[in-house]
């Protein structure tokens, strides 16, 4: 593989994101702007927003979630960066991932000294049937959707494959939610930030307040196994295996990186970028691995030259629990079908010796597709400042990593960040 | 050489005609499902259409409760969740189909490397009907 170098070093200056939810009667520019303001206040030394050379937006079907095409200089324009190139990009769930490395790649080529990087969905307002029929648009509308493939089927698909292939079972899916819920319940911007135990008392105290049969779950295992409590979605993957339909937005400032202390104390260095593409699931050799996330993270890791061994924490595109796993080997933190091994064990528990999705992933924090690649560069902004508050992994966090993925990975995108 | 006679509308007019089609640039050479109009391994060689035996085996599965628009629309859903797989053809490429003729209340009983072959379903999306198609087990 031909060695590749950026042009001009990058590093984050500035990182924020709207609360994540589901907000009725909230657009993408509303929630964009709130995410700008916790951006701006992150900023150290505080900048002038003249400053912002290019926009780059993450952002995967305005169309049809609010009705919105052309969303780059609409939201530009919003945050009164009228005249500024705006560009949206459009990768599916890795819109955001991608909108990141792009404007990394702008910095690089000398073009652009300020890039402010947004992500953006709005996914609440359609009905539950339109919402999954919008999603599939990210698959094979021709090929793959008319068989009846859905994006949880797509997921549960390789779940199936990855049970059969490693002998293991649903217990590690569980333990995934159950890790992520812990880790959200930290975080006050994540959409279901409550620990599933808590989820299952709420559930006895309702049925209580309303006169009816309080159930009697053994536990949380019992209670995720309970059709009527957690039902089944896409055989094996059951409604708390799946990322919720959340509206957020979320921004991070990127400055060309000799310029970096001028704007702060403790800038953040992107130090390893990746993207790689594939075809549709039935297309690729293996559907127990995502083959273009194996490539960008070897891309990000050459670029770095670091190696998985060296990362603190991760953020990875857990979309669906069994994604999480997968993704732990396909970054190179654990042999493929050790992730279901590491997950049961804690491993990469918030202590644990390779936390992962410490902000509460696409699981908890939710999954405003458009915004989750650039959320995820925020909370390992957090992390790696020492900023995280009660999810912190602790002072020695240098390097962190994230992986976003688009449909069942027909796009990648892996970076990896720095505390110098 | 690219061959324009294969369109992205090829492959859904073969299985209109209860045919199961890919193409190849060459004897001996991938072939590719659905039709590709262009080899990647040899960008300069025409294409050929290739009927296939329509056998092959069960790659990996889900069975679907909570179902698109369209499959609600033909009858799918919670009460009559629908099987959709990936199955590797005997010529050796895979693709995506509706799975047809398992227990979709029992998900346990579907394995993996079944032996499959191709059926073909006449399905009515809103005014337009359309031939979908699935695959059984051998």
């Amino acid at each position: 593989m031909k060695e590749r170098t950026l042009g001009r070093g990058v590093a984050v200056v500035g990182a924020g994101m709207s609360r994540f939810g589901a907000f009725a009667g909230k657009t993408t520019r509303d929630l964009l702007a709130e995410a700008y303001r916790d951006m701006i206040a992150s900023v150290d030394r505080g900048f002038d927003p003249d400053e912002i050379d290019g926009v780059y937006i993450g952002n995967f079907s305005s169309e049809l979630f609010e009705g919105q095409g052309h969303t780059a200089p609409i939201m530009a324009d919003w945050l009164g960066l009228g005249h500024r190139p705006a560009t949206r990009v459009e990768n599916a769930c890795a819109s955001g991932g991608t909108a990141l490395r792009d404007a990394v790649l702008g910095i690089a080529s000398g073009i652009y000294d300020v890039v402010l990087v947004g992500g953006i969905e709005k996914m609440s307002d359609l009905a539950i049937e339109r919402v999954t029929d919008a999603l599939a648009t990210a698959g094979d509308e021709l090929f793959e959707i008319p068989s009846g493939f859905t994006f949880p089927a797509f997921y549960a698909t390789m779940a199936t494959a990855y049970f059969a292939r490693y002998g293991t079972g649903p217990d590690a899916l569980r333990a995934v939610a159950v890790k992520n819920h812990d880790n959200g319940a930290l975080n006050p911007k994540a959409h279901f930030g409550m620990r599933i135990c808590d989820v299952m008392e709420s559930k006895k105290a309702a049925a209580l307040k309303k006169g009816k049969p309080v159930p009697q779950w053994a536990g949380v295992d019992d209670f995720l196994n309970d059709e009527r409590a957690n039902p089944m979605i896409a055989w094996p993957l059951r409604l708390f295996d799946c990322s919720p339909v959340s509206d957020g937005a979320a921004c991070v400032l990127l400055v060309r990186e000799d310029l970096a202390r001028a704007y702060t104390d403790t800038p953040i260095h992107i130090i390893g970028t990746g993207q790689a593409s594939d075809g549709p699931l039935h297309g690729r050799a293996d559907i127990t691995t995502v083959t273009s996330a194996r490539l960008a993270a070897r891309d990000a890791f050459a670029l770095a030259k670091v190696t998985p061994g060296d990362i603190s924490l991760a953020e990875v595109h857990d979309c669906f629990t069994i994604a999480e796993i997968i993704a732990t080997e396909d970054i190179g933190f654990f042999e493929p079908g050790k992730g279901c091994t590491a997950a049961l064990e804690g491993v990469t528990a918030l202590h644990g010796a390779k936390p992962v999705n410490t902000s509460g992933g696409l699981k908890s924090k939710g999954h405003p597709v458009g915004a989750s690649g650039v959320a995820q560069a925020v909370e390992i902004w957090k992390q790696l400042r020492g900023e995280a508050g009660t999810r912190s992994v602790g002072p020695n966090a240098r390097l962190g990593l994230t992986h976003n993925v688009g449909g069942t990975g027909q796009t990648s995108v892996v970076h990896i960040f720095e505390r110098r | 050489m690219t061959d324009l006679s294969i369109s992205t509308a090829t492959y859904a007019e073969k299985i209109h005609a209860h045919t199961l089609a890919g193409s190849r640039s060459g004897e001996g050479r991938t072939i590719y499902v659905p039709p590709r109009p262009i080899d990647p391994q040899y960008v300069n060689d025409p294409m050929e259409l290739v009927e296939l035996s329509g056998r092959g085996r069960l790659v990996s599965f889900s069975v679907v409760p909570v179902a698109s628009s369209e499959m609600i629309a033909a009858g799918y859903g919670r009460e009559n969740p629908h099987c959709v797989g990936v199955v590797k053809l005997d010529e050796g490429p895979s693709i995506s189909a509706q799975i047809i003729g398992v227990d979709t209340k029992n998900p346990a009983s579907i394995a993996i490397g079944m032996p499959m072959h191709a059926e073909f379903i006449e399905r009515t999306v809103g005014e337009a009907k359309r031939t979908v198609l699935a695959f059984t087990p051998a």
